[in-house]
């Protein structure tokens, strides 16, 4: 397997700008006869699409749900990170880079990062440009704030609906190529299948799911900005349609899969309530900033707190366990993410969980709140302020920057977190892993593209918080516009690509029987209950800890979720006309062969590093054991016919510019 | 484990769009207070599954109140009982032992039903295509974000405005059928900036046009739509775009 990540030579700064300026154009007359379809339209694929359009290809996109402005992307809390430094407090392009690098515990490529921290800035430009609502200061400039892993303010934010306004904004931009003919948007759409002809991505197979109509649309350049696969896990932070279906078919068509088991488990969700839940509610880390996690040292505290006798705000301050700020004083509760969930999981594991469950921790806000009631009191002057009154201040000032996220948690919880403080648990987030991509962001199937949480490219093992977004519009705005040109410049005398080919015949035959096989299916149980099974497996034994017996069982056991699946899913209705069932199906049976590749890729990967914890690989204060000798590399398993034998191939991770050091937040 | 509620669900069961469909009846017990809504109909459907009928089709994704898929009449009401929430975050706790609930799809012209509780608002992307936008390119060399200050006040208002999801919840619940609020709140956002000022008139022209094209019914402030918006979306916000509409009149172009 070719694994050239054509990595431009020269100083690290300066690889983008030579990598612009040498690209191969496509003139404004050719690119009116190029077709690219763009499979997904959240913040890389919007993003994508605009631009692509703008510059005068002709463009199609498409989304499974009724209108763009509905992806995940959208559900997106904190903020976005981009190195402009207007806080002043010494940020640079390089200390993004660095911060990233290192957050991703050294398993990302150097020259991919750099470039992101280095259109970072221009990301916001854009944004304001377009209208997006920026939280701002007093002076009428943009605000910041701090996420995990860093030292620094660089975190642009609205609210805690950051996702929505960047979604809505690159929404707008797409709109705006939608009316003027541009783009053919095709919603309520889902990619089953990508077609190759003579060893080029030149289509795809998408059903249309309101009228169950299997379509055929051709390309010149197919890219997929289709998310993450959080899902696999049944419950997780992503919406209830995230899914690896488009990037799984690719990979079963070539294209390699880039670190599959690099999952983000992200410290502070809600906690589970119970057998009916669908799926779990992130309380944005940027709530990392103001509150402090906590647990009670004593265990009869504990008791007496699961048993509803004490309430947290009985316990003294000399009972309580800041145990981020004890283990991790530099950057305390800004710990990165990883870090912060393991340490939450082992509090609990030692029994000092503070819910029913035993699993749940304090997210505190009361210290903070007192902090800014003060500060206001000065600043409107009231001296001898009671605390009656600076609560109240506080809340406001509180209230100012996170009020939705206090309403999500109360509507899910009722109970009030600017009085009780909130109770959160770790939960999946984010995958790292995805479809490998070279720099231009081409998978090894040339032609096809991937970006934003789809590829698997700049976050290595452990992805910072508000780099995602950060890495989805760069993706989509400033990256691949420049980059597909170097390619379909070899495609301006191609012509459009029919569609009656025996490559597309083959395609479409491939997804109708294998909804066909799913319809016409006489068994019992209804797809979550295979999903639901899949998920547990994969928390238990492929989670926030993993080692060599559980994940070998792991294997074993979703293998046979498979057979059961296929001998006992059932799936009422018809396939010709609009059918909830059958999606999820077509979605879970890919979620099972990912699953079992995520084990074998975890088993594989002898060593911890960011969101890989091997139980047998830890330091004395169990911290990630990374073996950089055997293991700095990025895994690109290749797809063999059979979901069982996968093989590897080896991209070796090379550091010119950056000395590799154990991770340290002490 | 306390025991769970007793609830009799009356659904709107409609094959596709040119059927005609019917409200049938269905049972369902022990349904635990700290369900979400969606996570109790996900129980219902797994029942009608497992007896192979077909589940009740209805849109959601993200279940946390931003992506504005969710769309249902609860007992008559968009989005339930509850205020400033979306379906997906409405909770058991919220109905009675033994109640009888009414579930249906929006209705509005403009939102034909596709299926059982899932209707087409395709109407609203393509308001949003008519002038829902900035016109400038996404290719970052424009002015640096510091470059104009924006006064907070306006900043958060055009945030507030900003907030709507599309969710759809003002025109189905309007007598008139009216979707000045979801339109009124995106002039607004654009309107209070300074990047929304060059296209001002004709956003606010070719938005209204788009919007009677589409089939929705005229404003008589009611203010149905602002009970109901599961954002809080500010009636005020219609207030302006009614100025700014006859500002855009008044003194035509050219
Ligand atoms: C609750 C939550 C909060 C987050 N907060 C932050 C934050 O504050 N900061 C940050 O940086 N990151 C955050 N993230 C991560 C970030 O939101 C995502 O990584 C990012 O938005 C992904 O964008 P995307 O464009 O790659 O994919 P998505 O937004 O997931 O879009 C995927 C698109 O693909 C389409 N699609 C998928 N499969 C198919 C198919 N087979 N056929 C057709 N279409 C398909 C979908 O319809 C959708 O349009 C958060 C994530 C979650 C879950
Ligand atoms: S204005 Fe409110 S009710 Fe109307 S679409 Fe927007 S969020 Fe929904
Ligand atoms: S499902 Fe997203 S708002 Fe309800």
């Amino acid at each position: 397997m070719n694994l050239n990540a054509k990595i431009p030579d020269g100083p690290l700064d300066q690889k983008w700008t030579k990598y612009k300026n040498t690209a191969r154009l496509v003139n404004p007359a050719n690119k009116r006869s190029i077709d690219v379809i763009v499979v997904g339209t959240g913040l890389a694929g919007a993003s994508a699409a605009a631009s692509l359009a703008e510059m005068g290809y002709k463009v199609k996109a498409l989304c499974f749900q009724d209108s763009p402005r509905r992806a995940h992307s959208i559900a997106a809390q904190g903020g976005i990170n981009a190195a402009k430094n207007y806080m002043n407090d010494g940020d640079s392009t390089f200390r993004l880079f660095y911060d990233t690098i290192k957050g991703g515990d050294y398993r990302a490529r150097e020259a991919n990062v750099y470039r992101l921290a280095e259109v970072s800035a221009n990301i916001i430009d854009q944004c304001v440009a377009q209208g997006v609502p920026f939280a701002r200061d007093y002076g009428g400039l943009l605000d910041n704030r701090s996420f995990g892993g860093t030292q620094v303010s660089r975190t642009f934010y609205a609210k805690g609906q950051t996702g929505q306004q960047l979604l809505l904004g690159a929404y707008s931009a797409l709109s705006r190529q939608v009316g003027k003919g541009n783009v053919e948007m095709l919603n309520r759409h889902e990619m089953l299948d990508v077609v190759i002809i003579d060893g080029k991505a030149r289509g795809i197979i998408a059903r249309n799911l309101v009228t169950g109509a299997i379509e055929r649309h051709s390309a010149h350049a197919v890219v997929l900005c289709t998310g993450g696969y959080g899902n696999v896990f049944f419950l997780s932070t992503n919406a209830m349609g995230s899914n690896v279906t488009a990037a799984w078919r690719a990979h079963k068509r070539g294209a390699a899969f880039g670190n599959p088991c690099y999952t983000q488990i992200h410290p502070t969700c809600i906690p589970v309530s119970g057998d009916h839940q669908s799926k779990l509610t992130l309380m944005s880390e940027s709530l990392r900033n103001d509150g402090r996690i906590w647990v009670p040292k004593k265990k009869e505290d504990v008791e007496a707190i699961r048993a509803k006798r004490l309430k947290p705000q009985d316990i003294k301050e000399e009972d309580r366990d800041y145990y981020l700020e004890r283990r991790y004083p530099a950057f305390g509760n800004l710990v990165p993410r990883d870090i912060a969930s393991r340490a939450a999981k082992e509090r609990c594991d030692e029994g000092y969980g503070v819910n029913a469950t035993g699993e749940a921790v304090y997210l505190d806000f009361s210290s903070a709140i007192v902090r800014y009631g003060k500060a206001q009191a000065n600043v409107k002057g009231i001296h001898n302020a009671t605390d009656q009154q600076i609560i109240e201040l506080g809340t406001k000032v509180v209230e100012e920057k996170y009020g939705n996220l206090f309403q999500m948690y109360e509507q899910i919880v009722a109970e009030n977190p600017y009085k009780t403080p909130m109770m959160i648990y770790p939960a999946v987030h984010y995958t790292m892993g995805g479809l490998w991509v070279d720099y231009e962001l081409m998978t090894n199937v040339p032609g096809l593209y991937a970006c934003g949480e789809a590829n698997f490219s700049d976050h290595g093992a452990n992805r910072l918080g508000a780099s995602a977004l950060m890495q989805g519009l760069a993706d989509g705005y400033f990256v691949l516009p420049y980059t597909i040109g170097n390619y379909l410049a070899d495609e301006i005398r191609t012509g459009k690509i029919p569609t009656n080919s025996p490559e597309f015949d083959a395609a479409e035959k491939n997804v109708r029987d294998q909804i066909n096989r799913i319809m016409n299916n006489k068994g019992t149980k209804p797809v979550d209950h295979f999903h639901k099974r899949l998920g547990k497996v994969m928390w238990d034994k492929c989670g926030m800890g993993r080692n060599e017996k559980g994940l070998k069982e792991a294997i074993t056991e979703i293998r046979k979720i498979r057979e059961d699946f296929y001998q006992d899913v059932r799936v009422p209705g018809t396939a010709d006309y609009m059918n909830q069932e059958l999606e999820k199906a077509l979605r879970v049976a890919d979620f099972i062969e990912l699953g079992e590749l995520m084990c074998i890729d975890a088993l594989e990967r002898k060593e911890s590093c960011g969101g890989h914890f091997r139980e047998e690989y830890q330091t004395e204060d169990g911290e990630a054991l990374r073996d950089d000798n055997q293991f700095m590399y990025v895994a690109a398993w290749e797809w063999s016919g059979d979901p069982s034998s996968p093989k590897l191939n080896k991209e070796p991770l090379i550091y010119e510019n950056i000395k590799v050091q154990q991770r340290s937040y002490k | 484990m306390e025991k769970g509620m007793n609830l009799k669900l009356k659904i709107w069961r409609q094959k596709n769009t040119n059927e005609q469909g019917k409200i049938v009846e269905y049972p369902v017990s022990n349904v635990s207070p700290d369900m979400s809504f969606l996570e109790m109909i996900d129980v219902l459907n797994d029942s009608l599954v497992a007896k192979g009928e077909e589940p009740v089709a209805f849109d959601h994704d993200c279940r946390e109140g931003i992506c504005g898929m969710c769309s249902m009449f609860i007992n008559g009401e968009a989005h339930g009982p509850n205020r400033g929430v979306t379906t997906c975050q409405l909770h058991m706790r919220s109905f009675k032992e033994g109640e009888t609930i009414y579930i249906e799809p929006w209705r509005s012209e403009a939102f034909p039903v596709i299926k059982d509780l899932m209707v087409d608002r395709g109407a609203f992307d393509r308001i949003q295509q008519a002038g829902g936008f900035v016109s400038v390119n996404t290719s970052g060399r424009t002015l640096d974000a510091n470059a104009i200050p924006i006064p907070k006040e306006d900043a958060d208002k055009a945030f507030d405005a900003a907030t709507c999801i599309g969710c759809g919840a003002c025109a189905a619940t309007c007598p008139n059928g009216s979707a000045m609020l979801f339109v009124a709140a995106k002039v607004s956002q654009f309107a209070l900036l300074p990047q929304g000022q060059v296209e001002r008139k004709e956003r606010v022209l070719n938005m209204v046009k788009q919007m009677d094209e589409e089939g929705f019914g005229n404003c008589s402030n009611i203010g149905a739509c602002e009970v109901q918006c599961p954002k809080n979306i500010s009636i005020e916000v219609i207030a302006r775009m009614n100025r700014e509409y006859l500002m855009a009149n008044v003194k035509p172009e050219n």
